[in-house]
């Protein structure tokens, strides 16, 4: 048997940003790939410390593969690379060796760490603009300058449903969401429900946060209690008002319809990341008349929220509803940043739709983050 | 201090993991993944917090007489599994006893306060479900290898959990047709042009639309279809146009909002989610 001609142009060098230990390979594909004796099976790639060898394999690849990231070098050390070609096995032949070519070296490569990510400078210039504008109007708001916040709907009703649970009798639930603490939503979840479960000590209602993971019934129950302590009610905080179901999605909702059916509650919020279970929880809310609120940055279950609830905080509400609720002015005031923002994210989606509409494509990589 | 360790831990650690996505030298990178292997670690003992708390909830509600008969039942299950548990220290045994002894506090810990409730039996049924799916994972099903088919846990979950997750997944599809019927009612303009994407975009994703697309013309690629024409068109146009606008505005504010919080949190301006004001 022929074996196949070898790869040429074999190119190492090293990972760009990254914090170091990897050297990229390149090489040109075999003239007997798709071409020629047509007769390339895989590649093998291998690594040694000097042109002449010895060589180790660090890598097989199967045919049009021409690029390999080797992730285990030393910083600071050359490396030289040679590829080796493998024919197919022979039909007639299949307990045969296929042959093999092997490429000429590579030119030295040595890995090294950056220092700065140069795929996300884009992302980080983003970042210190929004970063500014909130911290600006941030201090602004802590001079003592008016800020004005447009109204949320759904926000100016907590009150409304506090007091109607309390009228009624009957428990307020707040469900913070199926994620755990490292979700961001959660984290805004809780943060609302500090300020409903305020209100909730104050009007004397009755509250029931059951929870679907472990650290966020600890942290609920932080703010909860806390929250009782603030409204001058530490006698009617009980430890288990939060309290912990399932981790698992579909048993949490088998668990919260069932209470929403037996205990018939007059008031729901949902605060969190919701997934399927969304509509199943909203649902049976809405079957029992209780007043709804919800809030998620999951665009996918918003329409479902939308449907069921009474009123929906769309994405960024959420974010914004425990500093609409406290009021604070340091607070409102980096709610007043983000607009800059989106201030700017308009005037780059005029300007992209303006260059699009003229056939001016090759700026937009500028705004990849990598 | 109560209050400060915490929003100095979220402060380092939120610093940290803005810094190693722009800056990839060490030691941001390793520190990064420290912090979030710390965090799995915590979650994972955390759990105890929770199926503990869930217990003892149970317990509550079941009243002194049956609170007893089911403390001995399960006390008499957790010596038969700790009898027939493999030999393996953390795989076995060791997990039945700790939870034996945990158990036997948070019975007596409850029997002053127990009284039966009208959901004594959902309690029962958890008390049950956890010791049984205890048992039957440490005990009888080979120690660690408890995850594999063929043991008593995998029939158990097999048998008993996916059936149950699968109906509560497939109610869905109810809850949907309800929802809907509500939603697309055309009391207002809105709530009609809603009506009216709704109807392409649902007749444009079956198969009638496949046939009905042989008899029309396809008005949004002005070429006779082959393909579904013009509802499938009118389904792609409102899935790809309108749909993913609005979508993508809602991302942009989210995104924003994200920062926003996070900045918040990071310097301790929000701190309610640790009990501050």
């Amino acid at each position: 048997m022929t074996p196949p001609a070898p790869p040429a142009n074999i190119l190492a060098d090293d990972a760009p940003n990254d914090a170091g230990g990897a050297i990229i390979v390149r090489w040109d594909k075999s003239p007997d790939e798709g071409a020629g004796l047509d007769n390339v099976g895989a590649y093998q790639l291998l690594r040694g410390r000097s042109p002449n060898g010895p060589f180790d394999t660090v890598g097989t690849m199967t045919a049009g593969m021409t690029e390999f990231n080797d992730g285990d070098v030393e910083d600071g050390i050359d490396y030289y690379y040679v590829v080796e070609v493998i024919a197919l096995p022979s039909p007639d032949h299949p307990n045969v060796e296929p042959p093999v070519s092997i490429s000429r070296p590579s030119q030295p490569a040595r890995s090294s760490a950056q220092w700065i990510h140069m795929g996300r400078l884009n992302s980080l210039l983003a970042v210190v603009i929004l970063a500014s504008s909130i911290l600006y109007f941030i201090s602004k708001a802590k001079g003592g300058e008016k800020l004005f916040i447009r109204k949320i709907a759904g926000l100016e009703a907590v009150d409304e449903a506090v007091g109607r649970a309390t009228e009624m009798g009957r428990k307020i639930f707040f469900i913070p969401g199926i994620q755990d603490m490292n979700n961001v939503q959660t984290i805004a979840g809780v943060t609302i429900l500090g300020r409903v479960a305020k209100m909730a000590a104050t009007y004397d209602a009755k509250l029931d946060v059951p929870v679907p993971r472990s650290l966020v019934m600890v942290a609920a129950r932080e703010t909860v209690k806390q929250a009782y302590l603030d409204a001058g009610r530490p006698d009617a905080y009980d430890e288990d008002m939060v309290h912990y179901l399932t981790d698992d999605q579909f048993g949490y909702a088998a668990g919260v319809d069932g209470m929403f059916v037996r205990q018939k509650p007059a008031t729901i919020f949902y605060m969190g990341a919701f997934f399927a279970e969304s509509l199943i929880l909203a649902e049976t809310g809405n079957s029992i008349g209780a007043i709804q609120i919800a809030g998620t940055a999951m665009p996918a279950q918003l329409p479902f929220f939308v449907a069921a609830c009474d009123y929906t905080l769309i994405g960024e509400e959420l974010f914004a509803a425990s500093a609409y609720l406290s009021r604070e002015p340091k607070q409102l005031g980096s709610l007043k940043g983000q607009d800059v923002g989106k201030f700017f994210i308009l005037l780059f989606a005029i300007g992209g739709i303006l260059l699009a509409t003229f056939g001016v494509y090759n700026i937009s990589h500028w705004f990849l983050v990598r | 201090m109560k209050r400060e360790i915490p929003l100095i831990i979220t402060g380092v650690v939120g610093i940290v993991f803005i810094v190693q996505f722009f800056i990839p030298h060490e030691p941001f990178s390793s520190l990064s993944d420290i912090f979030s292997d710390w965090f799995s670690i915590i979650e994972a003992c955390a759990i105890w917090l929770g199926a503990l708390n869930l217990i003892k909830l149970s317990l509550d509600k079941l009243g002194k007489p049956m609170l007893l008969v089911t403390s001995a039942i399960v006390v008499v299950a957790l010596i038969v599994g700790i009898v027939g548990a493999p030999d393996e220290f953390l795989a076995g045994r060791f997990p039945l006893i700790l939870f034996a002894v945990a158990f036997l506090l948070m019975a007596l810990g409850q029997y002053s306060r127990s009284k039966m409730k009208p959901d004594w039996f959902f309690a029962l049924t958890t008390i049950a479900s956890f010791v049984i799916m205890l048992i039957a994972g440490l005990a009888f099903s080979g120690g660690r290898t408890f995850q594999e088919p063929g043991t008593h846990y995998d029939y158990l979950y097999r048998s008993v959990y996916t059936p149950l997750s699968s109906t509560m997944f497939a109610m869905l599809a109810f809850f949907v047709a309800s929802a809907s019927y509500r939603a697309f009612r055309a009391r207002n303009r809105e709530a009609a042009m809603l009506l009216v994407a709704a109807f392409f975009v649902m007749a444009g994703r079956v198969p009638l639309a496949e046939f009905l697309g042989t008899l029309t013309p396809d008005a949004f690629s002005g070429a006779w279809a082959t393909t579904g024409g013009f509802l499938s068109g009118a389904a792609d146009w409102v899935m790809n146009f309108p749909n993913a606008a609005g979508q993508r505005a809602i991302m942009i504010g989210i995104a924003l909002g994200i920062v926003s919080t996070s900045l918040r949190i990071i310097l301790g301006i929000e701190r309610s989610h640790i009990g501050g004001e």
